[in-house]
């Protein structure tokens, strides 16, 4: 392996630097450190330090989840229950189960992967069923109710709340106007035309303000491991 | 530009490296955190109607507070945790503690050991609060357990029958709980609790999310979702309107309050990036309209 002077004095700092708050900090601590960091660098550039700490969380991961859903899944909700009671009656439901489950692994097989789109159907079909009578009840009967309010609402002593009639009314206007522009069936013209314009203004609108929050959340990430860095590690923050 | 080169300062603002934009994102975080830069926050009413409802039951009440999320996700979501499980022990409220996340179920163990224990001594497990740990089936699970609990939850994550435990005597299933609290950083998450729990089963939801996932919830509030809090800046409202009522929290680490300092001159310094940037861009745009016109 033909190293360059540069990255092996790279190799060599990082390595003492490592040794020596191994030392202080420990080496769990300097271990999450040195991983944060090298997962920092890819902001300078792409580097090997860089990609074989992206490889080791990857498969971390990986490993992680396999090992839960075998335990958690597989072991507890499969193969315990066949291993107690093979033959009952009880076991049926289990061996269709495993038995739906093996054909969509055959997925993996190019001449044989259409049998797994009979266990895909019955995913696909029980998910539909348990989750259309919940959509329509929650996502659209109760929202249509919510969305009807008072355009005039007063406080307890009588007088106008003017700051919950305006919202109201701003939440009536962005909720017709926002359907309106997704209606493709009429030409968007005239006065139809102007209210989808207000409707683009709306979801322009609440992108922004989606996006400012992913902002905050990404945001928060880089702080908690800034904190990280700088309080649990380095020590610096009192 | 004819040959590709930056001319006027607007142009080299436009081809600015990103890499400044980082280093400036950087600092913007780095120097309130090592300076302990805390703005006060006033709790907003999303957040307060959380907080109003949890400081109104009455003691012994049965609260579920639902661990779904991971340690990715814990700088946004574990400031709020901690808060409501310090208010709801403060309270004395029955605490029972879930998971739809097997990762959940670890982070909830750590938290009983670094809150529970240690800051509220005299609760007792199994009397106080319960770990009944994590169970895979995401919606499915909520759906089973909206009806029958102790048909999927046999026993708790220490293996002790849940027959045995003093507190999951009177809890059959989800309606027998006064209040539901989920801690979401994805799916299933605050969504299917309101979905599969709180409106078929008449159960009050709330919840934390994290910042992303806030404005897909906002619709439920207030008539299905009690409140919600949203990332960081409601994990420092709930902890700023803890410590207000509760001086005795004034002591307490503040992980969401001393996070939105650093939180609040980021976003400024990004306001200030796109502003720059937007003047940059028309700018050049102008002049490359005014040149083309001459």
């Amino acid at each position: 392996m033909n190293l360059r002077p540069s990255t092996i004095l790279v190799l060599v700092v990082s390595a003492i630097l490592f040794v020596l708050s191994a030392n202080s900090y420990g080496f769990a601590l300097t271990l999450a450190a040195f991983f944060t960091l090298g997962i920092f660098s890819f902001l300078y550039k792409d580097n090997p330090m860089y990609k074989f700490c992206e490889a080791v969380f990857v498969g971390i991961s990986a490993g992680y989840w396999f090992v839960s859903l075998y335990y958690q899944n597989l072991l507890a909700k499969l193969i315990d229950p066949l291993v107690a009671d093979p033959v009952g009656s009880g076991a049926i439901p289990y061996y269709v189960v495993a038995i739906l489950g093996i054909m969509m692994l055959m997925r993996l097989v190019p001449s044989i992967g259409w049998i797994s789109r009979w266990p895909l159907s019955v995913i696909v079909g029980a998910t539909a069923g348990l989750w259309f009578i919940t959509y329509l009840q929650s996502n659209a009967m109760l929202q249509l109710q919510n969305t009807i309010m008072p355009i005039q609402e007063y406080a307890a002593d009588g007088s106008l709340n003017w700051y919950q009639s305006i919202g109201n009314l701003t939440v009536m206007i962005g909720t017709i106007t926002g359907v309106i522009y997704f209606f493709f069936s009429k030409e968007h013209k005239g006065a139809f035309g102007t209210s989808a314009k207000v409707g683009i203004w709306f979801l322009m609108i609440t992108f922004g303000a989606s996006f400012g929050y992913t902002v905050m959340s990404r945001m928060s990430l880089l702080i908690g491991r800034m904190d990280f860095l700088f309080g649990d590690w380095l020590q610096l923050i009192l | 530009m004819p040959n590709g080169t930056p001319q006027t300062f607007m142009d080299k603002v436009q081809a600015l490296d990103r890499r400044v934009v980082f280093l400036f994102i950087a600092l913007a975080v780095a120097i309130p955190l090592l300076f302990n830069v805390v703005f006060s926050e006033q709790v907003s009413p999303i957040v307060g109607s959380i907080f109003e409802r949890v400081d109104n039951l009455p003691e012994g009440s049965k609260v579920l507070l639902s661990f779904d999320y991971s340690p990715s996700t814990v700088p946004e979501i574990q400031p709020m945790v901690d808060a409501t499980i310090r208010h709801a022990a403060t309270k004395n409220l029955d605490i029972y503690i879930m998971a739809l996340w097997p990762t959940g179920q670890n982070i909830a163990d750590e938290t009983i050991h670094r809150i529970l224990e240690p800051e509220f001594p005299d609760y007792q497990y199994g009397e106080d609060y319960v770990n009944i740990g994590y169970k895979s089936g995401n919606q499915g699970l909520i759906n089973v357990i909206l009806t029958d609990l102790k048909k999927m939850y046999t026993t708790d994550v220490r293996g002790t029958a849940i027959d045995s435990i003093p507190m999951m005597a009177s809890i059959r299933n989800l309606r027998n709980f006064d209040m539901i609290l989920a801690f979401g950083g994805g799916f299933p998450g605050v969504k299917e609790w309101v979905l599969f729990a709180g409106d078929p089963g008449n159960v009050p939801v709330a919840g934390g999310v994290t910042a992303v996932s806030a404005p897909l919830l906002y619709p439920y509030y207030p008539s299905q979702l009690l409140g919600l809090m949203g990332g960081i800046k409601g994990a420092a409202e709930y902890e700023a309107e803890l410590m207000r009522r509760y001086p005795r929290f004034e002591t307490a680490t503040t992980p969401g309050l001393d996070m939105m300092g650093p939180q609040a001159v980021a976003h400024i310094v990004i306001m200030l990036f796109i502003v720059i940037g937007n003047v940059a861009y028309f700018a050049t745009r102008k002049k490359q309209t005014t040149g083309r016109g001459a």
